[in-house]
């Protein structure tokens, strides 16, 4: 199962890259008092789901030959933009990592149905769920600021 | 002759449970005026907090001169509190009324004529609709317009203008109020009724300082807890306040959570009913949604768990659920202490699961009120002058979209729909920002309202945005404006509006305004008629010219709605009471409870909102909601309890939340201008425990520097009821003092405001901002040398007697002699389950 673990140690890189990079939103746009606070909230849930997987990365132990997913190791946001434009397009690249995130766990759960391994499946699923709900966040709140963004921002 | 400045509640009538609350008229009539002189009664309600009394305005000589309750009214049964008395109509008489407008000349604002006012607003409106489209537009309105003329403006801005940016300072007051139900219920609309008061075993009064917010509604309660067979009073408040003086009296609780963790106190309550099964299991599965998922989220909140994080007693805790749990007809009711607190709408649907495990709504004595801060903020909401779609529609519902293009005759893709409305908070933001480029304010005060006023200020004085006020008077926030447009105000226009009891009110006309002030409605009217707003057939957008023309319209659009007001007309207001609706040919004297069958407007292409995610406020989506089949069940939806944005810390160590006092109203435009409202609360002060007080050499009076990161005030402190760790502080005092004739004059009018500290932050889903936690640290300046200006009455009462007797406050007391009088028979009351014949 060399794959399976190779997806495993995605999983907790890309939920540390999306929890960086929701923090770094959150200090970018920190005048913006809900995505200040969310953002927050948000990256201590990837930090959750990193937590909850711990136990399990270190029995499924570390991949190192697999190189394959590498190339979907997605680059954080180390750098957050300006305006209302730039608070749009920095959410849509949360989105995209945050989708990034949603699909490897689907995948890894897929995976434990297979192997019969319930702890890695209770991880994965409950992890699904809590990146549907930052994704149905952004989504929103880009919903939101599209309009003022596109139309009226100079 | 009563002075109702020191008895606040008047005299008691205390009756059994089960019985008509009886009848008592109180009377204010200014010194000078006889009862024999007064040449008409107006029929009129009060629109000084959101009880919504029925009211008879005096008239002589062409002036209001005074008040009387409404005998026949379900909503008060002839009783007026201190505000209505004192303060309905001594503001209209005032000196500093405006009486023409203002438009800003080489920075001063000068007076002018209508047509140069109007022309400056047009002129700047036009110009940004061509550059930048309709989202250059924003409205921000108020509790205290009235129906007609919310929903003529909500006409105007969501389809001649074509703006989501329409709000009102009801997102201050009562917008989780809306919120909440819309997440359990599907719509908004209060289930409950003023009459549960008669029949509950017990009532919980959850961040709700009733005795000070609703004094005619806390008689009503005294008269139950002072009678026989009294019901329970359990309080929820980090204040000693009157509630929880009743709470000890009746052999309820007092629970004062630490402020900020209201969330775990209602999932401990949540958890013990889980924990005793006093849960109506068959109900429950008949009737809601979500069980499972619920007891997930409370599982890991024990008592001690409860306890630890909000430091109260975890039996105090199991003794106040078992009261909830043990009696068959509770009511509760939910205010500021929630709405304006972290985790604000996830809290107070947390007390519609208690309600809904429990089958506890829509029975007499059973039920939940949601409370309103203002009195009109119902219409808002139902009006749509707050973002919200006319008639409790979805905004992401095609086909509701669509019924209110046909009724307006308009394109759907007018009417701003494809996103959120946007809410005050962003509605500033925007106007920082400067995209949205006219910002027009309807009878409200954001320079002292709103949370962080330094920045508020910016945003206003700067000319980055086109700033229209139109107000009564020169208010902190019109000196800030570029145009100021003079209103009429109530008795000196007609219109209606609902209170929180879904009752409706027609106030008449009861004199000329001063000068050349114009009713809002006419003002918005001229505005419409300035831009030629028309609709798909070339006709004026708006159709209509007067209030009562403008209520028909209204009425038109909520049929089929859960807001049905299709069987009321101005006629049928005219009787001897308001009318709860949903009025229609079904319910043809109005309802006094909603729910009682158990159905619950949620179903998907019903429903006003397809819901959120209480911790994130992200929206559910149509396929979601239609997944889940809710087909008229209620929600019950949890949430853990998360901390504060801003938890106390070594520089500020201190807990600030602010507040209301019984004598005023907001930031006091009203009530400030009466001198009997005035004497009793004349200046701003903070509160802090005894402990806190004494830890920092602070003794009554004393000067005090309260700081937070945001801002600060220097007030005089009164050592008080607040818990340790707590400071509270009144939000009624800005910059505005009356003459010192009339007892003005302050030395601290230019640094007391409490929402200089607040924080900029709101609730995910209510988008209500969190007046009442950020941390601040209390600092003594100097020595005073007399007690603190707060009044000793009520929850602001002194903690003890001074042993400095200088320092002794003065009893809150003299104001003008009122007359009440208790009725020998008590008038019938349409619906009242009271009535002998109509049972219970």
């Amino acid at each position: 199962m060399p794959h399976l673990t190779t997806y495993v140690g995605l999983a907790d890189h890309s939920e540390k890259t999306l929890a960086d990079s929701f923090r770094a939103v959150a200090i970018g746009h920190a005048h913006i008092a809900d995505v200040h606070h969310t953002c927050r909230m948000l990256a201590d849930w990837s930090d959750a789901n990193r937590d909850a997987l711990a136990p399990i990365l270190e029995r499924y132990g570390e991949a190192d030959d697999v190189d394959e997913p590498e190339r979907l190791h997605a680059a954080g946001l180390a750098q957050t933009r300006e305006g209302e434009i730039g608070l749009l397009r920095d959410l849509q690249d949360l989105h995209v990592l945050a989708s990034l995130v949603q699909t490897t766990w689907t995948v890894i759960a897929q995976g434990a149905q297979g192997l019969r391994d319930p702890e890695l499946l209770e991880v994965a699923q409950s992890a699904n769920a809590q990146t549907s709900r930052q994704l149905t966040w952004l989504n929103t709140r880009m919903k939101t600021a599209a309009p003022q963004a596109l139309i009226v921002a100079p | 002759m009563s002075d109702r400045i020191a008895d606040v509640y008047g005299t008691r009538t205390p009756h059994s449970r089960g019985t008509v609350w009886p009848a008592r008229v109180d009377q204010f009539l200014d010194p000078d005026v006889d009862e024999a002189d007064v040449e008409r009664w107006v029929q009129s309600a009060c629109l000084l907090c959101s009880n919504g009394c029925g009211v008879d305005i005096a008239v002589k000589d062409g002036r209001m001169v005074g008040v009387r309750g409404r005998a026949t009214d379900m909503v008060n049964h002839g009783r007026l509190g201190p505000k209505g008395l004192y303060g309905s109509t001594r503001w209209a008489n005032a000196g500093d009324r405006l009486t023409r407008p203002l438009v800003r000349e080489g920075g001063r604002l000068v007076e002018t004529d209508w047509e140069t006012a109007m022309g400056r607003i047009v002129e700047r409106s036009k110009a940004l609709l061509e550059e930048k489209g309709p989202l250059s537009h924003g409205f921000y309105t108020s509790g205290q317009l009235f129906l007609e003329e919310y929903y003529t403006l909500a006409v105007i801005g969501k389809a001649g203008l074509g703006t989501p940016h329409m709000d009102g300072n009801t997102r201050l007051c009562t917008a989780t109020s809306a919120a909440a139900f819309k997440e359990s219920f599907g719509a908004d609309g209060q289930p409950g009724s003023y009459t549960d008061i008669e029949h509950c075993e017990a009532v919980f009064l959850y961040g709700h300082n009733m005795p000070e917010t609703q004094t005619v509604l806390w008689a009503r309660i005294l008269d139950r807890t002072r009678g026989e067979d009294p019901p329970k009073v359990v309080c929820v408040d980090p204040r000693r306040t009157l509630v929880a003086l009743e709470a000890e009296r009746t052999g309820g609780v007092h629970l004062a959570p630490r402020v900020g963790t209201n969330m775990a106190l209602m999932n401990g309550l949540t958890r013990e009913l889980f924990e005793h099964d006093w849960i109506d299991h068959e109900w429950v599965a008949e009737h809601t949604l979500g069980l499972d998922d619920l007891r997930e989220v409370v599982e890991p909140y024990t008592p001690e768990h409860v306890a630890e994080i909000c430091g109260i007693d975890p039996e105090e805790l199991r003794r106040a659920a078992r009261i909830f749990g043990e009696s068959e007809a509770v009511l509760s009711t939910v205010l500021q202490g929630f709405y304006q607190s972290h985790q604000a709408t996830a809290a107070s649907v947390a007390v519609h699961n208690l309600h809904l495990l429990r089958g506890m709504i829509g029975r007499p004595g059973a039920g939940v009120l949601q409370m309103n801060g203002q009195p009109t903020a119902q219409n808002n909401r139902e009006c749509g002058a707050d973002g919200d779609l006319p008639g409790f529609r979805n905004w992401d519902n095609p086909s509701h979209v669509q019924q209110l293009a046909e009724a307006w005759d308009v394109d759907p893709m007018t009417i701003p729909h494809w996103a959120p409305p946007t809410h005050a908070m962003q509605i500033f933001s925007y106007a920082e920002a400067g995209t949205i480029g006219l910002l027009w304010i309807s009878a409200t005060n954001p320079a002292v309202s709103m949370p962080e006023s330094a920045r508020i200020r910016r945003i206003l004085g700067g000319d980055q945005c086109f700033v229209v006020v139109q107000d009564l008077f020169l208010t902190e926030t019109a000196e800030l404006a570029d145009v100021v447009l003079p209103a009429a105000g109530w008795g000196e226009k007609t219109g209606c509006f609902t209170n929180v009891n879904r009752t409706v009110h027609l106030s008449e006309k009861a004199v000329e305004p001063p000068g050349e002030a114009r009713s809002d409605l006419d003002i918005f009217l001229m505005y419409a008629d300035a831009m030629g707003f028309t609709n798909n057939s070339g006709r004026p957008l708006i159709g209509w010219r007067t209030a009562e023309e403008a209520f028909d319209a209204w009425a038109a659009i909520t049929g089929d709605r859960p807001v049905d007001y299709t069987g009321l007309s101005y006629a049928k207001l005219r009787g001897p009471t308001g009318l709860p609706w949903p009025v229609n040919e079904q319910h043809p004297d109005g309802t006094d409870r909603l729910y009682a069958d158990g159905v619950f407007p949620t179903d998907t292409d019903y429903c006003e909102t397809f819901g959120h995610d209480l911790l994130t406020g992200g929206t559910v989506t149509e396929q979601e909601h239609r997944a889940m089949h809710p087909a008229g069940r209620a929600f019950l939806k949890g949430a853990p309890y998360s901390p504060a944005h801003e938890e106390p810390s070594e520089a500020y160590p201190l807990l600030y939340t602010t507040g209301r006092t019984v004598y005023h109203f907001h930031t006091r435009t009203k009530t400030g201008r009466s001198r009997d409202l005035n004497r009793a609360a004349p200046d701003a002060w903070v509160e802090l425990s005894a402990r806190d007080a004494e830890a920092r050499d602070i003794v009554e009076g004393d000067w005090v520097r309260v700081e937070s990161p945001r801002g600060a005030i220097e007030v005089r402190a009164r050592v008080g009821n607040v818990m340790d760790g707590a400071v509270f502080a009144p939000f009624h005092y800005g910059r505005w003092e009356p003459s010192e004739a009339d007892g003005g004059g302050h030395p601290d009018a230019e640094h007391r405001q409490a929402n200089e500290l607040t924080m900029t932050v709101w609730d995910p889903v209510s988008k209500q901002p969190t007046f009442k936690t950020a941390a601040c640290q209390v600092t003594k300046v100097r020595s005073g040398d007399g007690p603190s200006p707060a009044p000793t009455t009520t929850a602001s009462a002194p903690v003890r007697e001074p042993a400095d007797g200088r320092r002794r406050p003065r009893r809150t007391e003299g104001g003008g002699p009122t007359s009440s009088t208790v009725l020998d028979e008590t008038p019938d009351y349409p619906l009242d389950p009271s009535t002998p014949e109509r049972g219970r």
